[in-house]
C-alpha cells in the first residue's frame, strides 16, 4: 500500500518517471487534454478521479476560450483603447490561466502529494501535455 | 569536494575547454545560484531564429529589413501630408480632415507596431522527456526500425467535427503539431495557426497577432485612400485658383504622396479585401493556398473550423479571446528544470515547479547514487555539476577524480551540442571511455537512457538528473561558446 505523503515529502523522493497526457484534438483547436487513463498510473491513483482532474481542466480552458458576449465586449473595447488597456487589467485568459493553476496546485496538495504523483501546470509545457511525476514510494521518508 | 573538482580541471583539458570553465564558474560555496553568474532569462536562450529588444518585450524575425522599408513608407507619406496638405485643407475646408488623418495615422501605427512585435504564437520546444516520450509512442505503432532506415513520416490522423485532419510530426520541435500550426522555415519555430510569415511586418502571422495584422492593412487601406482622395483634392482646389503647373510648384511633396498612395493602394486593398474574405470562412492563407478545404478535393470537403456564418468567424477572429504567450519571453532560466525548449511559469503561482527544482537542488544526487550505483561514492558533490559526473561516473569509488570530471567535460560537450543531450551523450561516453577503465557500466545508463526496453527506475533518474542539471551549465557554456 502506497504510504502518504506530503508535497514536503516528494522534496526527498527521486523521479521515478513521467506520464505525458497529451492534447485531444477531436473538437478543434482548443486546449483540451485527453481523458484516457494512462496505464502506467493504474496502481497510483483511482482512474475516476484522474478522469474527474482532467475534465475539470479541459472545463477551465474551455472557459477561457469561449467566445461569448464577455469576450466580444473585452475584445472590442481594447480595439477601441488601441489594446492599451491590457496594461492596465489582464486578459479573461489570463485571469481564468490563474485560476487553473490555483486548481492545480490544489489537486496536487489534496490528492496526488499523498499518493507520490506530481501534477505539473500545462502551461508551463506550452500546454502540450500534462506532466505527471511519479515519484518513488521506497525513498519517502528514508532521508 | 572542491579538491576533488580542481583535481578534475587539469586532466580533462585537453579533451574540451568546456570543463575548464564550468569548474571556475562555479564557486566553492557550491550553489549554482551566486550572484557571479548572472541569471538568464528563457529570451536569451530561445532556439528559434528570432530576434529579441528591449530585455526580451519585443520579438521579431530575423530580416526586419522590410519592415524598417515600410515604416519609412508610412512615416514619410503621411509627414507630408500633415505638413504640406492639411494646412490647406483645414483652413480650406475644415480641421476635421487633419484630425481624422491623424487618428487614422496613429491607429495604423499602433496595429502595425502591435503585429510587429507581439509573439505569433509560438510553440515552445519540447522537452527531452516528452521528445522521448512521443518517440516511444510511435515506435510502437510503427515498429522498431535499423540503424540508417529512415522511418516514415510521422503523422496522426484525428477527427475534427466530421473531417480528418493529419497531425504532422515537426522533426525540429519534437512535437506533433496542433491542426492549423505550421513550421516557419524563416523563424525556425512552429507557430499555432500559422497564416504566413509577412516580411513587411517583419514577423510570422499567427494566432496571437492576426486581428493586429488585418486590422494593420484595413486601417492603413483607408489611410492610403483618404491620403489619396485629399492630396488630390488639394491640388484641384489649388489649380482652380492659380493654375495647375503652378499648383504642383507651391506643393511638390503632392506628386510624391499621390505615386506612392496610388501604387500601395491596389495591393493593400487587395490584400485587405483577400483577408476579408479568408477571415468570413475562416481559413488562413497558408490553407488557402494549399486548397485544403476547398471543394476541388473532393465532395464532402470542408472547413471543420469555420463557424458556419461569417458574422461568428468575423467575431471569433477579430473579437475573440486573445491567448497568452506560451513563450515567456522574460522568465527566468531555472537553472534546476529541464529546460531545452524555452518552457513558460504562466501567469499564475507554479507550486509544482518550484517543488520540482527545490527537490532537484536538494536531494537528486545522493539519491541517483544510491539508486544507480549501489553505494557511496566520495563523489559527495555539493555543486550541482557533481550531478551527472555522480551519475554517470563510474561505480568504483577508488577511481581518481579525473574521472568525473572528464566525465563532466562529456556531458558539457553533449549539452551544448544539442537538445537530444542523450543521444550525444552515448557518443560522447564511448568517446571518453577508451582511456579510463569502467566504460560497461558509464554506458549502462546512458544506454537505458535512450529509452529502450528498461526498468523504469533506472531509466528516468540518469535523464531527470541530467535535464536537471542541464540547465545550471548551460548558461555558462553558452557564455564561453558564443
Amino acid at each position: 500500500m502506497a504510504e502518504t505523503h506530503s508535497l514536503q515529502d516528494l522534496r526527498q523522493a527521486a523521479v521515478a518517471s513521467k506520464v505525458f497526457v497529451q492534447r485531444d484534438y477531436s473538437s478543434g483547436t482548443i486546449c483540451k487534454f485527453q481523458t484516457k487513463f494512462p496505464a502506467e498510473l493504474e496502481s497510483r491513483i483511482e482512474k475516476q478521479q484522474f478522469e474527474e482532474t482532467v475534465q475539470t481542466l479541459n472545463n477551465l480552458y474551455a472557459e477561457a476560450e469561449k467566445l461569448g458576449g464577455r469576450s466580444y465586449l473585452e475584445g472590442c473595447l481594447a480595439c477601441l483603447t488601441a489594446y492599451t488597456i491590457f496594461l492596465c487589467m489582464e486578459t479573461h485568459y489570463e485571469k481564468v490561466l490563474k485560476k487553473i493553476a490555483k486548481y492545480i496546485q490544489e489537486q496536487n496538495e489534496k490528492i496526488y502529494a499523498p499518493l507520490g504523483l506530481l501534477l505539473t501546470d500545462p502551461i508551463e509545457r506550452g500546454l502540450r501535455v500534462v506532466e505527471i511525476i511519479i515519484f518513488e514510494d521506497r525513498s519517502i521518508g528514508s532521508r | 569536494m572542491t579538491g576533488n573538482m580542481h583535481l578534475g580541471v587539469e586532466e580533462p583539458i585537453r579533451e574540451c575547454q568546456y570543463n575548464q570553465i564550468c569548474t571556475h564558474n562555479s564557486s566553492p560555496m557550491g550553489t549554482p545560484h551566486t550572484k557571479k553568474k548572472k541569471i538568464k532569462r528563457k529570451w536569451q536562450v530561445f532556439q528559434g531564429r528570432n530576434k529579441f529588444y528591449c530585455n526580451g518585450r519585443i520579438m521579431m524575425a530575423k530580416q526586419t529589413g522590410v519592415f524598417y522599408l515600410t515604416m519609412v513608407l508610412i512615416l514619410v507619406t503621411s509627414g507630408l501630408f500633415f505638413a504640406f496638405d492639411c494646412p490647406f485643407l483645414a483652413s480650406n475646408l475644415t480641421p476635421a480632415i487633419p484630425a481624422i488623418g491623424g487618428v487614422l495615422f496613429i491607429f495604423v501605427m499602433g496595429m502595425l507596431l502591435r503585429a510587429s512585435f507581439s509573439d505569433p504564437g509560438v510553440l515552445p520546444r519540447a522537452t527531452p522527456e516528452e521528445a522521448a516520450d512521443i518517440e516511444r509512442q510511435i515506435d510502437t505503432t510503427n515498429g522498431p526500425s535499423g540503424p540508417g532506415y529512415r522511418p516514415p513520416p510521422r503523422t496522426r490522423e484525428v477527427l475534427i467535427n466530421g473531417q480528418t485532419v493529419k497531425l504532422k510530426y515537426c522533426f525540429t520541435c519534437k512535437i506533433f503539431r496542433p491542426p492549423r500550426a505550421s513550421h516557419c522555415s524563416l523563424c525556425d519555430n512552429c507557430v499555432e495557426r500559422f497564416d504566413h510569415h509577412c516580411p513587411w511586418v517583419g514577423n510570422c502571422v499567427g494566432r496571437r497577432n492576426y486581428r493586429f495584422f488585418y486590422l494593420f492593412i484595413l486601417s492603413l487601406s483607408f489611410l492610403t485612400i483618404f491620403i489619396f482622395a485629399f492630396v488630390i483634392t488639394h491640388v484641384i482646389l489649388r489649380s482652380n485658383r492659380t493654375g495647375f503647373l503652378s499648383a504642383l510648384k507651391d506643393s511638390p511633396a503632392s506628386v510624391l504622396e499621390v505615386v506612392v498612395c496610388f501604387f500601395s493602394v491596389w495591393s493593400i486593398v487587395g490584400l485587405s479585401g483577400f483577408h476579408t474574405y479568408l477571415i468570413s470562412s475562416n481559413q488562413t492563407t497558408n490553407e488557402d493556398i494549399k486548397g485544403s478545404w476547398s471543394s476541388k478535393r473532393g465532395k464532402g470537403n470542408y472547413n471543420p473550423y469555420s463557424y458556419g456564418n461569417f458574422i461568428t468567424n468575423f467575431c471569433a477572429a477579430l473579437c475573440g479571446p486573445l491567448p497568452p504567450s506560451l513563450i515567456d519571453r522574460r522568465g527566468f532560466v531555472q537553472p534546476d528544470t529541464p529546460q531545452p525548449a524555452a518552457q513558460t511559469n504562466g501567469t499564475g503561482a507554479c507550486p509544482s515547479n518550484q517543488v520540482q527544482s527545490h527537490m532537484a537542488a536538494t536531494n537528486p544526487l545522493l539519491h541517483s547514487q544510491t539508486v544507480i550505483l549501489g553505494g557511496g561514492t566520495p563523489l559527495q558533490a555539493k555543486t550541482s555539476l557533481g550531478g551527472p559526473c555522480s551519475t554517470l561516473g563510474p561505480s568504483q569509488p577508488s577511481l581518481p577524480s579525473s574521472i568525473p570530471g572528464l566525465s563532466c567535460g562529456g556531458e558539457l560537450m553533449a549539452l551544448r551540442d544539442s537538445e537530444i543531450h542523450c543521444h550525444h551523450h552515448l557518443h560522447h561516453q564511448h568517446f571518453i571511455s577508451p582511456e579510463e577503465t569502467p566504460s560497461p557500466p558509464a554506458a549502462l545508463p546512458c544506454a537505458t537512457h535512450l529509452g529502450h526496453h528498461v526498468h523504469p527506475a533506472q531509466l528516468f533518474d540518469p535523464a531527470s538528473q541530467d535535464s536537471l542539471h542541464e540547465d545550471s551549465v548551460r548558461g555558462l557554456v553558452k557564455l564561453s561558446s558564443v
